[in-house]
């Protein structure tokens, strides 16, 4: 029995059962197999179409795929849970991916993380309660030179320092008056 | 660069260009263009390399060199507009070096320049040079002549070139790409395959991905070699997902070769057809490895097979495939274009040829780079990289990405090529070169490498998936000071164990970090251990932060930065941090003003003023009798 862990209230959920309160419809989702010929070697673009497009693969989604393509459906989920792209549930509106690779982590990286799970007050894998952020680790961009980088949505932000994280999350700069000095 | 009427101006936008800037830049230049009223054609390039000096610029003023203008700024970049373009004032001092015909007074020769002259560019030979999405520029530049000299070649001529020019893969493995063809040549069959694995999981390592960025034909016209001399019908690239702009500009130069018959059937009237596909990874740093890219290609879990068969005898879908590196597929095309003699001259005597390098962390360029096999660390390190950051001491490079290891400064000298970075027990890697100082914590780093490979591992083969586990288990005790007698032996032993245990490159190669450092740099574990000290100061759980009594002069700032408010203190009295709040995040001492310098961090030692909340009072008393009057008691 696949337990499949409840989102949020107030945005999507998704029951065990497999029905949902908003939107998969059918349509959606046929929409996208319809430029598919129905093979195995489909199974990994078709999933990062649904993800795409949904936010997360629901497990109507699942089923529905494991039928398209002629495999068990715990093949497909098998392969959902394998890939760090594939998520389960929905993910918030805006995705920020801190960079925890070799040369992120040698400029600071660690730091940047510590002061982005502050801000928003999750953990790196989780999502806002109101849904706005989702925040995750990635193993390494390709920024390196600029590290340490962080990528919100599609846009990347490199040679980061703790004052950059408050600009991007769109706050006042923190009171530093000089007093003293 | 052919001569032209107009000036024409290249705009640095790869992925590093634009983090650090590149699109205000753009912005900017236009605007100063069309203020000014001037003509101009503006061209897209790729990274050259120099990311240190992003957002670059380069000016071609008719019957001039070019001159690049690096670190631009909106503002600088409209000033510089104004100056060269409207008072023909190249600005010196904002230039960095000139390239093509011709010097201006006051700048340098771009290729003159330290971090430039020992680079040989074979791959990365139209990076920075060429718009990426215009097939033209590169057939202009040399572009599809390599594939023009295959064709006229037998297949088994093509190979023996190959052969003979001493290449080896790229992806870092460094077996030789001839004699891997060879056998994916003579495999039986009428079905076959060639893939260019675009992975890059390395973290660390960016050259592939600027490689497909900057110059997506010199990968795709090496695959249409391969697969010609192979005798491939079908190919695939396998990029990760993380590189969007890589991804668009492949599609883009795909779509502009079907349109130029050099892709489908019957290529330039050859007779060879070849079609080309891309996939995308899913997140998944093991399906770099050649079994597990196939297993993925295929729809499945990316879990790696055990070898024999070879994927040049069974790959995809059971057919003979032959997989290589980005950076191995660039350097073929460059091979056909002018010869395996040409080639060979370059590089050591098993070691042919140059090698891509991302150069980063503590060092004053980072950036990518294109070197000579053969060359020495010290040259990498000190000539091209200008050097470690702020004047500190140089602890260790770090060659090959999780898989690798550390070699110490001691070592700088160690030449660069397969063979010597084997026997100082790293390896050559896919590229990554990341330089270390006497502020990194070796057993931290080694921990950092250990999470990773641990979350990526499979976890087909117990010994990887449970000993990577207890080996980064053992480390985060030792780094949160709960190291124990014993843990450095336990983890040799199960070193030992993991490498000899795992089917893959990841299991197999997960452990050198862990030996690397042990070797080099046993007494940061033993004081980690032994002592509960962090010699680098780096380890959250085993430093304390502290602010120095004799050197405090209360003025507040570390108290408001504080984002726990963890320092308590009246203006003008010797400030406290109250180590229970503390979260060790550093910001009070980024903001100590530096001709104070008092807030230090101490490692396995007892702090100067001993801080707990009973203390506060009795150093807020001494202040207070050494000063009068104070504010005692009043939050200012």
């Amino acid at each position: 029995m696949v337990n499949i862990p409840m989102a949020q209230e107030g945005s999507v959920t998704v029951c065990n059962c497999g029905v949902t309160t908003e939107g998969i419809t059918e349509g959606r989702l046929d929409g996208i197999l319809a430029s598919y010929k129905g093979v195995e070697s489909e199974l990994i673009p078709i999933l990062q179409k649904v993800q795409q497009e949904f936010g997360y693969v629901p497990e109507a989604a699942i089923k529905r795929i494991s039928e398209f393509l002629h495999l068990p459906q715990i093949t497909v989920f098998g392969v959902v849970t394998f890939y760090a792209q594939f998520k389960l549930v929905p993910i918030g509106r805006n995705v920020i991916r801190v960079c925890r690779g070799t040369a992120c982590h040698v400029r600071g990286g660690a730091r940047i993380l510590t002061e982005m799970e502050g801000k928003l007050g999750v953990k790196a894998g989780e999502t806002t309660p109101d849904m706005e952020y989702s925040l995750e680790t990635v193993a390494c961009i390709g920024a390196c030179a600029l590290s340490p980088a962080v990528v919100v949505n599609d846009k990347v932000h490199g040679r980061m320092t703790i004052k950059k994280v408050g600009d991007i999350l769109g706050e006042k700069p923190r009171d530093a008056d000089v007093d003293g000095n | 660069m052919l001569g032209s009427d107009r000036v024409r101006i290249l705009v640095g936008m790869g992925t590093c260009g634009v983090a650090a800037g590149a699109d205000e830049v753009l912005q900017a230049l236009k605007e100063g263009l069309d203020q000014n009223g001037i003509q101009a054609d503006i061209m897209h390039v790729g990274c050259i390399g120099l990311c240190y000096a992003e957002p670059l610029v380069e000016i071609i003023k008719p019957g001039r060199p070019s001159v690049m203008y690096a670190n631009l700024t909106p503002e600088v970049v409209r000033a510089v507009v104004e100056d060269y373009l409207v008072h023909d004032n190249h600005r010196p001092d904002l230039a960095l070096g000139t390239r093509g015909e011709g010097t201006l007074e006051g700048v340098p020769a771009l290729f003159d320049l330290p971090v430039l002259k020992p680079q040989v560019r074979i791959s990365l030979r139209n990076c920075g040079n060429i718009d990426p999405e215009n097939i033209d520029h590169y057939i202009a530049n040399g572009g599809y002549q390599g594939l023009a000299r295959a064709f006229k070649m037998k297949q088994q001529e093509v190979i023996d070139e190959v052969k003979a020019s001493g290449l080896r893969g790229r992806g870092g493995a460094g077996f030789l790409t001839g004699a891997k063809w060879q056998f994916c040549h003579d495999a039986p069959g009428d079905m076959k395959y060639i893939i260019c694995n675009a992975d890059e999981g390395d973290p660390g390592a960016f050259m592939d991905r600027a490689l497909l960025e900057g110059d997506p034909h010199s990968v795709l016209e090496g695959m249409l070699i391969g697969a010609y001399a192979i005798g491939a019908g079908e190919g695939y690239i396998y990029i990760r997902a993380e590189y969007p702009l890589a991804i668009r500009r492949l599609m883009g130069a795909i779509k502009q070769m079907e349109e130029y018959g050099l892709l489908g059937d019957d290529i330039m009237g050859s007779g060879f057809s070849f079609h080309l596909k891309i996939k995308e990874g899913a997140g998944a740093f093991v399906c770099g490895e050649e079994t597990a890219l196939m297993a993925s290609i295929e729809g499945k879990r990316g879990m790696p097979q055990p070898r024999p068969p070879f994927p040049a005898q069974s790959g995809l879908w059971g057919k003979p495939t032959n997989i290589n590196n980005v950076e191995t597929w660039s350097n073929v095309s460059a091979i056909l274009l002018n010869s395996a003699k040409w080639y060979a001259s370059y590089g050591t005597e098993k070691s042919k040829g140059t090698k891509n390098f991302s150069l980063a962390g503590k060092v004053m360029r980072t950036g990518l780079i294109e070197v000579p096999m053969g060359i020495t660390l010290r040259e990498i390190v000190y000539d091209i990289g200008g050097g470690v950051l702020d004047g500190k001491q140089l602890k260790a490079v770090q060659t090959g990405g999780p898989s690798g290891g550390f070699i110490p400064a001691a070592m700088i000298d160690l030449p660069v090529d397969y063979e010597s970075l084997a026997q100082a027990g790293s390896i050559m890697g896919s590229g990554g070169m990341v330089v270390v100082d006497e502020d990194t914590c070796m057993v931290d780093m080694t921990r950092f490498f250990l999470s990773f490979t641990q979350s990526e591992s499979c976890g087909k083969c117990i010994p990887c998936r449970w000993g990577t586990k207890q080996m980064l288990d053992i480390l985060e005790d030792i780094t949160g000071g709960r190291g124990r007698e014993g843990d450095i032996e336990v983890l040799l032993e199960l070193a030992e164990s993991i490498k000899d245990g795992s089917l893959c490159g990841l299991g197999q190669t997960a452990p050198n970090p862990v030996l690397t450092t042990i070797r080099y740099f046993r007494d940061e574990y033993e004081a980690h251990i032994n002592q509960k000290r962090c010699p680098a100061l780096a380890c959250r759980d085993l430093i304390t932060f502290n602010i120095l009594p004799d050197k405090c002069q209360g003025c507040g700032i570390c108290r408001r930065a504080c984002p726990v408010d963890a320092v308590s203190g009246g203006k003008r009295e010797v400030h406290v941090i109250d180590q229970d709040k503390c979260i060790k995040c550093g910001t009070c001492l980024d903001v100590c003003p530096g001709k104070f310098a008092a807030v230090v961090k101490l490692s396995g030692e007892q702090s100067p003023a001993g801080e707990t909340v009973e203390t506060v009072d009795t150093d807020v008393a001494r202040v207070k009798d050494s000063r009068q009057p104070s504010n005692v008691g009043q939050e200012v």
